[in-house]
């Protein structure tokens, strides 16, 4: 067995007197997925931001490859070479068009040419359908078409772990699909991705790991299957039939 | 052929197009049409009408009052007035390239203080500090006290080295005091920037440095330059100050012709100088700042 992509143990993090996140550890090998699910405010988006170093961690260790990311005398920026994230809101860069948003970082940061980066964009652009968009500005797009944009922009840096966080919630339910059927796509190709997520359906399609969280815990963990299917915690059979009630299963 | 176009009106949305080719207005819209040019007209002669009474009674006043001939003839001789014209010109040439210097030397100074303040560096503190308290005195003292106190008080140090130049002296003056206005307008601009921004251009892998040049600064100077614009042109008006050092620009040059005659014409003739510059300034600027709030109003919508 190989080092997983990212190993997290007894990961802690607070806000003040307010615990986020505790006892958290799980790891996901390469070339799967790991996906949370739980309610807002339960720690996921937290717990993506820890492990891409945008918020500091209070306790535990967090491993990339092998290495402790948690280390404080790490370089922030090397760590964030390796990682992708995807956020609920696009953050896609309004005064740039499609292509200068995906090349800026890898021209930037990964020293690429500009003819090569503009090549590996416009590689990503045909794949996923918006090459026709490439010279728009975000502004000029559907939400669902900025959600693809940001996905190729974190993409392009070739990153050996994906973090997608809620990336379909500000979305019009039409739109969710083409997002997720790109991601779906990432998947095949043998991305490492940890997602969160409150689409319980597309959950079951592309998760090696399901993880449900509350207050700041992992109550239960399984396989998709079992854990939307057969669920054996009263905190997840409860959780999963106000999602049911809600419409989203 | 016949497939592009078919596509292009599916595109958006087909049935409206198809119907707005055979659209006629109704009944009910031409009489609405009738009535509302009907209003248009009536608010035109209004404006009209109003227009004529308020001027033509502003200028009866004038022209009436017992003063009208002395006013004219010591504020509009315009044959003098003509005839100073090129000393004041040569005059307002230093006014612009003391508006060119100033503004350039605003811009950096102004940057390297607004991105010192904005900074969370912990071994940038002193220099937060400085900043800060450099803000906050030159943003409190009327301009003309610094020239004042620059023009006349750093030649009096007798300093080695330091120049007596007058010109100069203004131009630091003036930089000093904007300096610290642009700062603030800049930093105002980088705090505006959501942070969300530079959460995606770090997890991209961008440095501090390279998210600031590349993400937060393109979005703030786009979203001050209307306000930049307007002390540009306060900028240029108040170059003329520097002229109670003795520095020959269109305003000392104005005093000097009319303390020669009496006459004031002169002083018309530098405001004169000055409108032809700032108004199309401000045309311009207006102009911006429509544009930057269409811009907004265009992203809200989409």
């Amino acid at each position: 067995m190989s080092i997983p992509v990212l190993e997290i143990s007894n990961l802690r993090k607070s806000f003040g007197d307010e615990v986020v996140l505790q006892n958290i550890s799980f790891s996901v090998p390469v070339h799967t997925a790991t996906v949370f699910i739980g309610a807002s405010g339960s720690g996921k988006s937290t717990l993506l931001r820890c492990i891409n170093l945008l918020d500091s961690v209070d306790d535990g260790v967090i491993k990339i490859d092998g290495e402790d990311i948690t280390d404080p005398s790490i370089k922030s920026d090397q760590v964030r070479r390796k990682l992708g994230m995807v956020f609920q809101a696009f953050n896609l860069f309004p005064h740039m068009t499609v292509r200068q948003n995906i090349t800026l970082a890898p021209i930037q940061v990964h020293g690429l040419s500009k003819d090569e980066a503009n090549s590996r964009a416009d590689e990503l652009l045909i794949r996923f359908g918006l090459m026709e968009k490439a010279d728009q500005y975000p502004d000029r797009l559907s939400g669902g078409q900025q959600q693809r944009v940001a996905i190729i922009r974190s993409i392009a840096l070739r990153p050996r772990l994906l973090l997608l966080d809620e990336i379909t919630s500000a979305l019009d339910p039409v739109l969710v699909n083409e997002v997720l059927s790109t991601v779906r796509d990432l998947k095949n190709d043998g991305m490492t991705m940890v997602l969160a997520t409150h689409e319980m359906g597309f959950a079951k399609q592309v998760a090696d790991e399901v993880c449900y969280l509350e207050a700041g815990q992992i109550v239960e963990r399984g396989s998709a299957q079992q854990m939307i299917e057969t669920p054996q915690d009263q905190r997840t059979i409860d959780f999963l039939k106000r999602v049911h009630e809600a419409g989203r299963l | 052929m016949s497939s592009t176009e078919q596509g292009a009106i599916s595109d958006d949305g087909g049935r409206a197009s198809a119907f707005s080719k055979t659209w006629e207005p109704s009944e009910l819209e031409i009489s609405r049409r009738k009535v509302r040019k009907k209003q248009n007209q009536r608010n035109t002669l209004i404006a009209i009408f109003s227009t004529v009474v308020v001027l033509g009674t502003l200028i009866t006043l004038l022209v009436t009052s017992p003063g009208f001939k002395s006013l004219t003839d010591t504020f509009f001789a315009w044959a003098y007035g003509v005839e100073v014209l090129p000393k004041i010109i040569l005059g307002f040439s230093t006014n612009v390239l003391l508006t060119i210097i100033a503004s350039t030397c605003v811009a950096i100074f102004g940057m390297i203080i607004a991105l010192t303040r904005t900074s969370r560096s912990p071994a940038l503190l002193p220099f937060r500090i400085l900043a800060t308290a450099y803000v906050d005195v030159f943003r409190g003292i009327p301009m003309l006290l610094v020239i004042l106190l620059v023009g006349f008080g750093i030649p009096a140090l007798r300093i080695n080295g330091l120049t007596n130049n007058v010109l100069i002296l203004g131009t630091a003056a003036v930089v000093i005091t904007y300096s610290a206005y642009v700062a603030e307008v800049l930093r105002s601009g980088i705090l505006t920037v959501h942070p969300s921004q530079r959460a995606a251009a770090r997890s991209l892998g961008l440095s501090h440095f390279q998210t600031l040049r590349f993400v937060v600064l393109p979005q703030a100077l786009r979203r001050v330059t209307p306000p930049l614009l307007n002390d540009l042109v306060s900028l240029i008006k108040d170059t003329g100050l520097v002229s109670i050092l003795g520095v020959t620009d269109a305003i000392r040059a104005a005093q000097i012709a009319s303390s020669r005659s009496f006459n004031y014409t002169p002083y018309v003739m530098a405001a004169i100088v000055f409108l032809l510059i700032t108004i199309p300034l401000t045309r311009f600027t207006d102009r911006t700042i429509r544009r930057s709030i269409e811009k907004q109003n265009a992203q809200g919508l989409a």
